[in-house]
C-alpha cells in the first residue's frame, strides 16, 4: 500500500508538468494583452509596449516558458502583474474562504444525499421515490446563481436572517463563519446533492436485490441494518466514486458561488485574473487545482480499500 | 419573526468578540476592485479614487471647472512666463511623519509627466524642474505654457498627485508598492486583500488648503468618517442586495435594471454619480479600408443616433444622458457646437446608404470590436451592430471580453489579418474636456490611440491651444478643433451618459463627480 501511495504521488509529476505546459501554452495563445489593460483606454502604442517591456511580455516563449518553469521547481510561481503581490502570497489569502465553502458543501450533500439516495431506493416507486427523483432533476437544472439568487431574497433580503455577501475568517468565530456560508454551501450543494442523491439511488436498487440481501432480511436482520450497514456497505465505492468525480464540479460551481455571494476565495481569484490577462495568477491557481484534483483521486482510490477489502495496491 | 442574527445569536454570543470598529465607518462597494496601487503606472477610476484618498494635488479643480490651490500656496510667473515657481503650503507632511518638500513634488511631477498627455506636452515646453528649496518648485520653461497651472490640477487620470521623493522615483512603468502620501486618509496596507477588500483611516495629520473653494477636488477636504472600508462585490444584484439590506452604505455603479430596483427603496438614494457625462465614441480604423476614406466616414453621420447609444447604457430616462454632444464633455469650458449639425436633426438610414455608394464602398469588411464583460461598451457594440446591419455593409462581428479587445485593437493590420474596423468605447469625462487631456482626439498617425488618424490640421490647432492663456482664446480654437473634427472624423461622438450611483438616505453632502468620500456624512 505505501508503494503504491508513493507511486501514485510520484505520477502526479509528469502529470503536473504536461498541466503546466497546457496552461502556460494557452495562455501564450489567447488573446488579451495585460499591458494593454494596465495602460488603459486612452494609450498611445508606445505607452502599451514600454509597459509590456517592463513586465517582459515581450519575451521569447521559450525564456518566459524556462524561467517561470524554474521558479515553479523553486517553489517560485511567479508575481501578480496587477497587484505585485507573490502568487503564493495571493492564493494563502483565497484557500480558506473556498476550502470552507467546499468543506461545508462536501458535509451538507453528502449528509443530505445518501440518506436520500438511500431511503429513495428502500421506497422505490412509491411517491418518496418520485419526490427525491423529482428533487434530483431540479438540483440539476436549476443554475447555481439562480439557486444563489433565490437563497439570498428569501434568507436575507425577505426574512433577514442570514447576510447577503462576504466571508468571516474562520478565527472570527465558528457562528459568524458559519453564517456567511450557509446560503453559499446550500447554493452549491445542490447540484452535488442531486449527483450524489441520484447514483447513491441506483446503486443501492441493484445491491437491494443481491442474494444475500434477501439472506439477511430471512434471517430477521432489522431493516436499519440492512440499509446501512449491508446494502450501503456495498454500495460506497461507486458513490464515493462519484463524490471525488464531483469535486470538479464543486470547484466550477465554487467560481459562481463566490462571485454571487461576494467570497473572496480562489474561485472569484481565477475569474478576476482572467479577465485581467493576469498570467502568473492563472497559471498558479490552475496548477493549483490540477494538484489538488489529482490528490483527491488518489484518495478515492485509498478509500476504496476501505469499503471493499478485495481491493488491494 | 425570526430577527436577523438571532438565528445564530447562541452560538454567536459564545464566539470570540469582534474588534472594535471606530465609531464612523463607511462602507462602500466600488465599481470595480483595486487591484494595483499606484494611480500613476494604471489609469483606472478606482486607482485615481484611491489617489485622491492617499495623496494630495498642488492644485485642485472647483465645482466650476476653475483650478484652484491645494498643496500650493500659490505660484509666481517671471520672465515672460518661462519660469514658474509653485510654493508648496508649510506644516504638510506625509503620512509616515515625514514632511512634504518641494523635492518630493518635483520627483512627483516627472513620473506623472511622463505618463500623463499633458504631461508630455509639458515636457516638450521644459527646460528644467527643480526644487529652489524645501518648499519652491521652479519649472523653466522654454516658452510660456499657459496650461501649466491647469495640468497640475485637473482630475484627469492619471492625476498629478505628490508621492514622496522615495516612491516618485519609482519608474513610471513599474507601479509603485506602498500608498503612503499627505492626503486625507492613510491607507491601511495590512488590511488590503486584493479582490476583495480595501480600507483607509482618517489621517489626523491633514492640512486642508485655508482656501473655501468647494467642488470636485478644490478645498478644504473635511472628512466625516474616522474609516472608509472598500468592500468588491463583482455583482450588481449582490451589491445591491447587500445595500438594501443595511451591509453596505453605498454602491458606487450599477445598471440601470438595478437602479430601477433600488430606486424602489426608501431608505435608498440613487443619483447620477456625476453632472458630466461620460463621452462615447465610435472608433475606426484609419489605417485600412473602408474607413481610410473620409467621405465613408463621413456617410455613417446620416444615421449615427446618439440617442440609441446612450440609451441602451442607462435607459430612456432623459436626465441620464445627453445628446448632441460633440467632441468635449458639455457642461465644461470648451464644450461647444460648431459643426455638429450632422449629428442632429432627423436621422437617415436610407441617405447613410447612397452617401457609402456615393462615396466608393464597394463591400470591403467591417469588422466590428466589442465587448461582453463591459456594460457601457457591450451595450454600445449591440447598437452598433444593429446600426451597421441597417446599413447592408459587410459586417464581421468579433465580441469578447475587454482584455481580448484591448490586445485586438493594436493590430494595423487589414480584417484579413486579423485587423479590425470599428469599435465603440466610453471615457470619463474629465478625459475630454480639453486638448491636453484628450488622447481620443490625437491624429498623429501611427503613435496615436488605436484607430491611429492622421490630421496634421487637428494636431496643428492642439498645439496651438496650449499657447494661450485666455479662456476665450481656448474656447475659440475648440471651435476650430470640432468643425476640422467633424470634417474628418478621428471618432464619431455617440452621445454622453450619466453613471447612477445608490446609498444610504442618511448620508448627505456627497460631492458629485466620482467616489469622493470628503464632505459626505451620516446624519
Amino acid at each position: 500500500m505505501f508503494a503504491y501511495i508513493i507511486r501514485r504521488i510520484l505520477a502526479t509529476i509528469p502529470v503536473m508538468a504536461v498541466v503546466a505546459l497546457f496552461v502556460f501554452s494557452l495562455l501564450y495563445i489567447a488573446p488579451g494583452d495585460p499591458a494593454a489593460v494596465i495602460a488603459g483606454d486612452q494609450a498611445t502604442p508606445a505607452d502599451v509596449e514600454r509597459i509590456r517591456q517592463s513586465l517582459g511580455l515581450d519575451r521569447p516563449y521559450l525564456v518566459r516558458f524556462g524561467e517561470w518553469v524554474w521558479n515553479i521547481l523553486n517553489g517560485d510561481m511567479g508575481v501578480s502583474i496587477f497587484t505585485n503581490l507573490p502568487v503564493t502570497t495571493m492564493i494563502k489569502q483565497r484557500v480558506e474562504p473556498t476550502l470552507s465553502l467546499m468543506v461545508l458543501t462536501l458535509i451538507l450533500a453528502v449528509s443530505i444525499a445518501v440518506p436520500m439516495g438511500v431511503v429513495a431506493a428502500w421506497k422505490h416507486g412509491t411517491w418518496i421515490d418520485r419526490c427525491v427523483m423529482g428533487f434530483a432533476v431540479l438540483g440539476f437544472s436549476v443554475p447555481v446563481f439562480v439557486v444563489g439568487y433565490v437563497l439570498a431574497y428569501i434568507f436575507a433580503l425577505e426574512l433577514d436572517w442570514l447576510p447577503v455577501q462576504g466571508y468571516t475568517a474562520f478565527k472570527e468565530g465558528f457562528f459568524p463563519w458559519l453564517e456567511n456560508l450557509v446560503l453559499p454551501a446550500i447554493a452549491l450543494g445542490g447540484v452535488y446533492i442531486a449527483l450524489i442523491a441520484r447514483i447513491t439511488r441506483a446503486t443501492m436498487l441493484e445491491v437491494l436485490q443481491q442474494d444475500y440481501i434477501r439472506t439477511a432480511r430471512a434471517k430477521g436482520v432489522g431493516q436499519r441494518s440492512i440499509l446501512f450497514l449491508h446494502a450501503l456497505k456495498n454500495a460506497a465505492v461507486p458513490i464515493v466514486t462519484v463524490i471525488g468525480i464531483g469535486m470538479a464540479l464543486l470547484i466550477g460551481g465554487a467560481v459562481v458561488t463566490e462571485s454571487v455571494f461576494a467570497i473572496p476565495g480562489l474561485g472569484r481569484l481565477t475569474v478576476d485574473a482572467i479577465l485581467r490577462r493576469d498570467y502568473p495568477v492563472i497559471q498558479g491557481v490552475v496548477l493549483l487545482f490540477s494538484f489538488v484534483y489529482v490528490l483527491v483521486n488518489l484518495l478515492i482510490d485509498l478509500l476504496y480499500t476501505l469499503f471493499d477489502p478485495r481491493i488491494r495496491y | 419573526m425570526i430577527a436577523r442574527r438571532s438565528i445564530f445569536a447562541a452560538g454567536a454570543a459564545l464566539a470570540l468578540p469582534a474588534a472594535a470598529q471606530p465609531a464612523r465607518v463607511m462602507k462602500f462597494v466600488p465599481q470595480t476592485d483595486l487591484t494595483t496601487l499606484d494611480p500613476i503606472w494604471t489609469i483606472s477610476n478606482v486607482a485615481r479614487n484611491h489617489g485622491y484618498m492617499v495623496w494630495d494635488t498642488l492644485y485642485g479643480t472647483d465645482a466650476q471647472y476653475r483650478i484652484r490651490p491645494q498643496m500650493a500656496e500659490g505660484h509666481t510667473e517671471e520672465d515672460d512666463g518661462r519660469r514658474v515657481t509653485v510654493t508648496l503650503r508649510a506644516g504638510l507632511k506625509f503620512h509616515d511623519g515625514e514632511a512634504v518638500r518641494a523635492q518630493d513634488a518635483v520627483a512627483s511631477i516627472k513620473r506623472w509627466a511622463r505618463r500623463s498627455p499633458t504631461g508630455q506636452v509639458l515636457l516638450g515646453y521644459l527646460e528644467e524642474i527643480s526644487a529652489a528649496d524645501d518648499r519652491r518648485i521652479v519649472f523653466r520653461l522654454k516658452r510660456r505654457f499657459p496650461q501649466l497651472i491647469g495640468a497640475l490640477g485637473l482630475p484627469s487620470s492619471p492625476v498629478c498627485f505628490i508621492m514622496s521623493e522615495r516612491l516618485a522615483n519609482t519608474d513610471p512603468f513599474q507601479p509603485v508598492r506602498e500608498a503612503v502620501g499627505s492626503g486625507p486618509f492613510k491607507f491601511m496596507h495590512g488590511e488590503h486583500r486584493s479582490g476583495s477588500f480595501a480600507a483607509w483611516e482618517r489621517y489626523p495629520g491633514y492640512s486642508p488648503t485655508p482656501d473655501n473653494a468647494t467642488g470636485l477636488t478644490a478645498g478644504p477636504k473635511v472628512v466625516h468618517f474616522d474609516r472608509v472600508e472598500w468592500h468588491t462585490i463583482p455583482d450588481a444584484a449582490t451589491a445591491s442586495a447587500a445595500l438594501m439590506s443595511g451591509e453596505i452604505d453605498w454602491f458606487e455603479q450599477m445598471p440601470p435594471e438595478v437602479s430601477t430596483l433600488l430606486e424602489r427603496q426608501r431608505q435608498l438614494v440613487v443619483d447620477v454619480m456625476d453632472t458630466l457625462v461620460f463621452p462615447c465614441s465610435m472608433r475606426m480604423n484609419h489605417l485600412q479600408p473602408p474607413f481610410d476614406n473620409p467621405a465613408i466616414r463621413r456617410a455613417l453621420l446620416h444615421a449615427v443616433n446618439q440617442e440609441d447609444f446612450v440609451t441602451a447604457i442607462v435607459g430612456p430616462t432623459p436626465a441620464r444622458f445627453e445628446t448632441g454632444v460633440g467632441f468635449f464633455t458639455p457642461g465644461t469650458p470648451l464644450a461647444n457646437d460648431e459643426a455638429l449639425g450632422p449629428l442632429k436633426g432627423p436621422r437617415s438610414i436610407e441617405a447613410s446608404k447612397r452617401a457609402l455608394r456615393d462615396a466608393g464602398y464597394n463591400g470591403e469588411p467591417i469588422r466590428l470590436l466589442g465587448t461582453t464583460d463591459i456594460i457601457s461598451t457591450s451595450a454600445m457594440a449591440q447598437v452598433a451592430i444593429d446600426f451597421f446591419r441597417k446599413l447592408d455593409v459587410n459586417l464581421d462581428i468579433a465580441l469578447s471580453d475587454w482584455g481580448a479587445l484591448v490586445q485586438r485593437r493594436n493590430n494595423r493590420g487589414p480584417v484579413a489579418q486579423g485587423g479590425w474596423s470599428v469599435s465603440c468605447f466610453a471615457n470619463s469625462g474629465m478625459d475630454f474636456v480639453n486638448p491636453g487631456t484628450h488622447n481620443s482626439l490625437r491624429s498623429d498617425g501611427q503613435a496615436a490611440t488605436p484607430g491611429w488618424p492622421s490630421i496634421p490640421a487637428l494636431e496643428a490647432l492642439r498645439m496651438q491651444f496650449f499657447d494661450v492663456p485666455e479662456l476665450s482664446q481656448q474656447q475659440a480654437i475648440a471651435r476650430d478643433i470640432q468643425r476640422v473634427a467633424m470634417q474628418e472624423l478621428p471618432y464619431i461622438p455617440l452621445g454622453g451618459y450619466r453613471s447612477l450611483t445608490a446609498h444610504k438616505r442618511s448620508l448627505v453632502d456627497r460631492v458629485k463627480g466620482f467616489a469622493i468620500f470628503w464632505g459626505i456624512k451620516r446624519t
